[in-house]
Formats: C-alpha cells, sequence, structure tokens
C-alpha cells in the first residue's frame, strides 16, 4: 500500500520537495532579498538552459558529444558584439524602440552567422565522426581551439566591454524588491525558446521526427527520413541557440572575450547531466535548479557557490544516473 | 512463376570482422510470401538489414523492381516503397501511436489518409489506444503497430523480422491474419524462427544455415519433409 502511494504521489511529492528545497534558503535570507536572488537565478538558469538545450539535443539526436559548443557560444557574442559596435547609435539612443531593434537585428545575425558555421562544422567535420565518442572529443576540441583563435584573429585577443541597450538598463524596484530589466528580459527569453521549441517539437512532424530520431535514429532512417538532413539541421539549430546564449549571456556579464565558451560549457553539461540529455525540458529544469542554487548559496556561503552545481550533479547521478528527464533511446 | 520484385544475389556482408552473409541468394516473387528461415545465428536478420541499407554488402547484387540498391541509404530505400519491421519492432516508445504513425506517413495525401484507415480497421487495438503513449502497449500491440507504420505508404515490398517472438498464441493467430490480408497488396519477405508461423503465411521458403541458402523450395514441400526440418530447423517429427 505504502508503494502505491509513494508511486502515485511520487511525483507530485518530489515536486513538493524541490519546492520547499528552494524555499529552505528564506530562513537565512529576508523576503525582499529572496525574491531578488530569485530573479536572479531564474535569468541566469534561462541563459544557460539556451546553451545547454542546443547540447542536450546534438547529444540526444545525434549522439554527438560537441565540445566545441562553447566556442559557438562565443562567435554568438562576438558576431553581436560587432552588431552592437556597427549600431552604437541605436544602442545608445533613449528609445525603447531602436534598443529593440538593435538586439534583434544583433540576434538574427548571431544565430545566422553560428548557423552556417554549426552547418559547414557539421558538414566538414563531424560527420566524419559519428559513433566514436573519443574522437568526437578530440577533433571537437581541436575545432574549439581554431574558432577561439579565429576570434583573436578577428576581434583580438582582450576582453572588450559588451554594451547594454540603454532601455535594458537600470532596475525596477517593487516594494523593495530589486529587479534588473535585464534579468527579465533573460527570463522572457528563455520562455519564448523553450515554448518556440515545445511548440516545434510537439507540434510539427519534423518536431516528432526528431523526437523519434532521438529514441531510434535506425528506424527513423528505416521509414524513410534523411537523418543526415536531420542531423545537419539539428546541429544548426543547436548552434544557434548557443550563440543565442552566448549574446545574451555577454550582455549580462558585460564582457565578451575569446574564452568565454569554455567557462559556460561546464555549466552546460552540469545542466545536461542534471536534466538528462536529449530533453529540452530536463534541460530547462537543470539550468533552472543551476542558476538558483547558484545564487542562494553565493548570498549564504559564497565560498560554496562554484561548488554546490557540482555537489547536486553528483547527488542526481547517484540516485538517477540518466539524469531527471533522459530521453530514451 | 511470378516476376521476382526483390533479388537478392550472392551477397556477402561482414559485421565487425565477422563474416555473417556468405554469398547468399534469394528471391521475393510478386503474390507471394518468402520466409526465411533458420537457425540463431543463421544470417536470417542480418540479410533483411542488409536489402533495407542498414548494414552494408562487401559483395554481391540487391535488385528491386530490376534497380541495384545496394549502394543506396537506408531512407532512399524506404522510399522506394520497401517497409521494414525490425526484429524489436523499432517502436518509438515515449511517442504517441498517433505520432508513430505519423513519423511514418511519408505523405499527407487523400491516398495516404485511406490506407491509414484500412490499416487501422486492421488493427483495431491502435484506435483505442491512438493518443497513449507507445511504451505502454503490450507486446502484440507494439508487433501490430510496428507493422501498420510499415505499410501506411505505398509499400511494394514489406521485410518482417520475427513477428511471433514472445508472443502469445493467440496473438501469433491475429498476426497470421493481417499478414495473410498484407500480402494480397505487398509482397512479404518474413523471417521466423516460429515453423507454425512460417508454414501457414509462407509461400517460398529458403533455409538458411552459417550465413548461406542451405535449401530453398515451396513450402509445402518442407512441411512434408520431416529429415529437412530436423536437420536444418532442429524440429523432431514428434513435435511437428
Amino acid at each position: 500500500m505504502l508503494h502505491t502511494m509513494i508511486k502515485r504521489w511520487g511525483y507530485k511529492l518530489s515536486f513538493v520537495g524541490v519546492l520547499l528545497l528552494f524555499m529552505l534558503p528564506l530562513l537565512g535570507i529576508p523576503a525582499t532579498t529572496y525574491l531578488t536572488l530569485t530573479i536572479a537565478g531564474l535569468a541566469m538558469g534561462m541563459l544557460l538552459f539556451l546553451i545547454a538545450s542546443g547540447l542536450s539535443i546534438i547529444f540526444g539526436l545525434m549522439d554527438v558529444l560537441n565540445f566545441a559548443h562553447g566556442a559557438l557560444f562565443a562567435w554568438g557574442a562576438y558576431v553581436g558584439f560587432s552588431v552592437f559596435r556597427t549600431l552604437t547609435n541605436w544602442v545608445q539612443a533613449p528609445s525603447a524602440l531602436q534598443n529593440m531593434a538593435a538586439f534583434l537585428i544583433a540576434i538574427m545575425a548571431a544565430m545566422a552567422a553560428v548557423a552556417v558555421l554549426g552547418i559547414i562544422l557539421e558538414r566538414v567535420i563531424v560527420r566524419r565522426v559519428y559513433g566514436n565518442h573519443l574522437f568526437q572529443i578530440l577533433i571537437t576540441f581541436g575545432v574549439t581551439i581554431v574558432l577561439v583563435e579565429l576570434i583573436r584573429v578577428f576581434w583580438g585577443p582582450n576582453d572588450e566591454v559588451m554594451a547594454v541597450p540603454l532601455t535594458f538598463r537600470g532596475n525596477w524596484d517593487i516594494f523593495d524588491v530589486i529587479i534588473q530589466r535585464y534579468r527579465v528580459i533573460c527570463i522572457l527569453i528563455g520562455i519564448i525558446v523553450y515554448a518556440g521549441i515545445q511548440t516545434i517539437l510537439k507540434k510539427t512532424k519534423l518536431g516528432t521526427i526528431v523526437r523519434a530520431g532521438v529514441e531510434n535514429r535506425e528506424m527513423v532512417q528505416a521509414m524513410g527520413h534523411n537523418i543526415f538532413l536531420l542531423f545537419t539541421g539539428v546541429f544548426a539549430v543547436g548552434a544557434s541557440l548557443a550563440a543565442l546564449g552566448g549574446l545574451a549571456m555577454s550582455i549580462f556579464s558585460l564582457q565578451v572575450y575569446p574564452d568565454m565558451g569554455s567557462t559556460y560549457l561546464l555549466f552546460a553539461f552540469i545542466v545536461v547531466i542534471i536534466g538528462g540529455l536529449g530533453s529540452v525540458t530536463g534541460s530547462l529544469v537543470g539550468a533552472l535548479i543551476v542558476g538558483l542554487a547558484y545564487n542562494y548559496v553565493a548570498y549564504l556561503v559564497p565560498w560554496a557557490a562554484a561548488g554546490v552545481n557540482i555537489l547536486i550533479m553528483i547527488i542526481i547521478l547517484l540516485i538517477r544516473p540518466t539524469g531527471l528527464f533522459a530521453a530514451g533511446k | 512463376m511470378n516476376e521476382a520484385i526483390l533479388k537478392v544475389e550472392d551477397i556477402h556482408t561482414y559485421i565487425g570482422h565477422h563474416h555473417i552473409l556468405q554469398g547468399i541468394s534469394f528471391e521475393a516473387q510478386a503474390d507471394a510470401v518468402t520466409v526465411l528461415i533458420g537457425r540463431n545465428g543463421a544470417g536470417k536478420s542480418t540479410a533483411l538489414r542488409t536489402v533495407m541499407g542498414l548494414l552494408p554488402s562487401g559483395r554481391g547484387k540487391i535488385l528491386f523492381k530490376g534497380r541495384e540498391i545496394q549502394k543506396k541509404k537506408p531512407y532512399e530505400i524506404a522510399r522506394l516503397g520497401i517497409g521494414f519491421v525490425p526484429e524489436d519492432m523499432g517502436i518509438f516508445a515515449n511517442l504517441t501511436v498517433e505520432e508513430n504513425m505519423r513519423v511514418a506517413m511519408l505523405a499527407e495525401d487523400p491516398a495516404t489518409s485511406e490506407r491509414l484507415e484500412t490499416t487501422l480497421d486492421m488493427f483495431v487495438d491502435l484506435k483505442n489506444f491512438w493518443r497513449a503513449q507507445a511504451g505502454i502497449l503490450s507486446g502484440g500491440q507494439k508487433q501490430m503497430l510496428a507493422i501498420a507504420r510499415a505499410i501506411v505508404n505505398e509499400t511494394s515490398l514489406l521485410l518482417i523480422d520475427e513477428p511471433s517472438k514472445g508472443l502469445a498464441p493467440i496473438i501469433v493467430e491475429a498476426l497470421i491474419d493481417a499478414i495473410n490480408q498484407i500480402k494480397a497488396r505487398s509482397v512479404v519477405v518474413l523471417v521466423e524462427q516460429n515453423f507454425y508461423m512460417a508454414s501457414r503465411v509462407g509461400d517460398q521458403f529458403y533455409i538458411l544455415d552459417d550465413g548461406m541458402v542451405v535449401q530453398k523450395g515451396n513450402m509445402p514441400e518442407l512441411v512434408d519433409n520431416d529429415e529437412l526440418k530436423s536437420r536444418y530447423l532442429g524440429i523432431s517429427k514428434a513435435v511437428t
């Protein structure tokens, strides 16, 4: 009977448990600060989701460990940086419309440029190492070195200050809860991207084929679908998500630097391992866990902030080695 | 004799360093069910997977409607009108029954919709579980879904790998009925270890042993030949 109850209520109980766990910091943090940290954590989580979702889809469908994902992330940031530099007048204008236009142009340019880079990378390099994880790690690591060096060639080796559109700057103070405007934008971008991916995956035939491919690539081929074309498309989408993440994160952190991809790739891998490879919802949940935990712990025990996500990852690996939402293979 | 829709000529297939198919040849005649039969490890599934392009053939020719297909990719072969039901059924467990069928449908035209209706009339259970995740289906229902997916397109050749494996006798009977209906509209090549099923649906047979065809003929000849059944299929006279 107890077993049946646990089975019936297991998900609900675990949801309540997670909720309580995330409310636990309230014991040591004032409510207004808690809300500020929660919004900061959600924003960071959404940014990590943008990077991790692409990584997760690429691994889930193509079984490719793409260590070059971080470099694609950095390229997205630098393309956005160049667009902002070109459109400085719009970025610095006290007009929300012009700021938003510059931001959207930067997003489109970064995603398109890195999608093309992703297509070239998949067709020329990754395709040769399908099915061999060791070669994938080595070759995509090599690609990372090349792409980062190319950033140094095109944009220079130094850190650059990333511009923030004028109306994106500053805070809102709502009943003593300080909310940075750009963090709200990040949360909205994350929600839009998640809703977009879910709509494509769940409501379109192409998305259904991709989900089928995550489960059984061979069968998708035997049903008449060109899995290699699908791979190229998925790789391009994954790369463009990395670019969006790179651009959004560089505005968040106010800087771009050639090696920035490696910093966030580690977070992305933690998110994907927690959420489960191949699952977009898993990436979102994993990213939010990482973002929130990092912000709460950074406030309460600053020296432990970097380690808390590793600890969460280890606990989840021990309890559920496939991650929270592992897609079936 | 009817014209052969599929001709496999002297095919050699390697998996790693293992020489699995050592020059097998067989044909699938129009309006007939051809059964590849043999012990475990004889190379039956490998033969189907090679025809489907899922394993590369090292040597030999595979002709479908007179066209060589041994160099084609699996999706190209499927688009020629060859349906495949693998041994493990290849069900997308996290997708609904409806989504499994939609992935299989290569066109969204009236003809395909009509075939879908006909197929669902043949496998009524699938209608009842239309919106359910395919992973919750029973073994028999999964097999029906796997076959339904393979025939929802205009399929002129259907390759089915051990459909009776692990199924209850009553489900096997239902599958026999289904395959007998399918053979009216598509040529079937069946890999089967269950001799009862093979004999109920098969018209021609090929016995495979150690990656080679060691015997072929019409199914009634095999049914009556206890010596052949005993030697290659391990079926004693008492059992039959």
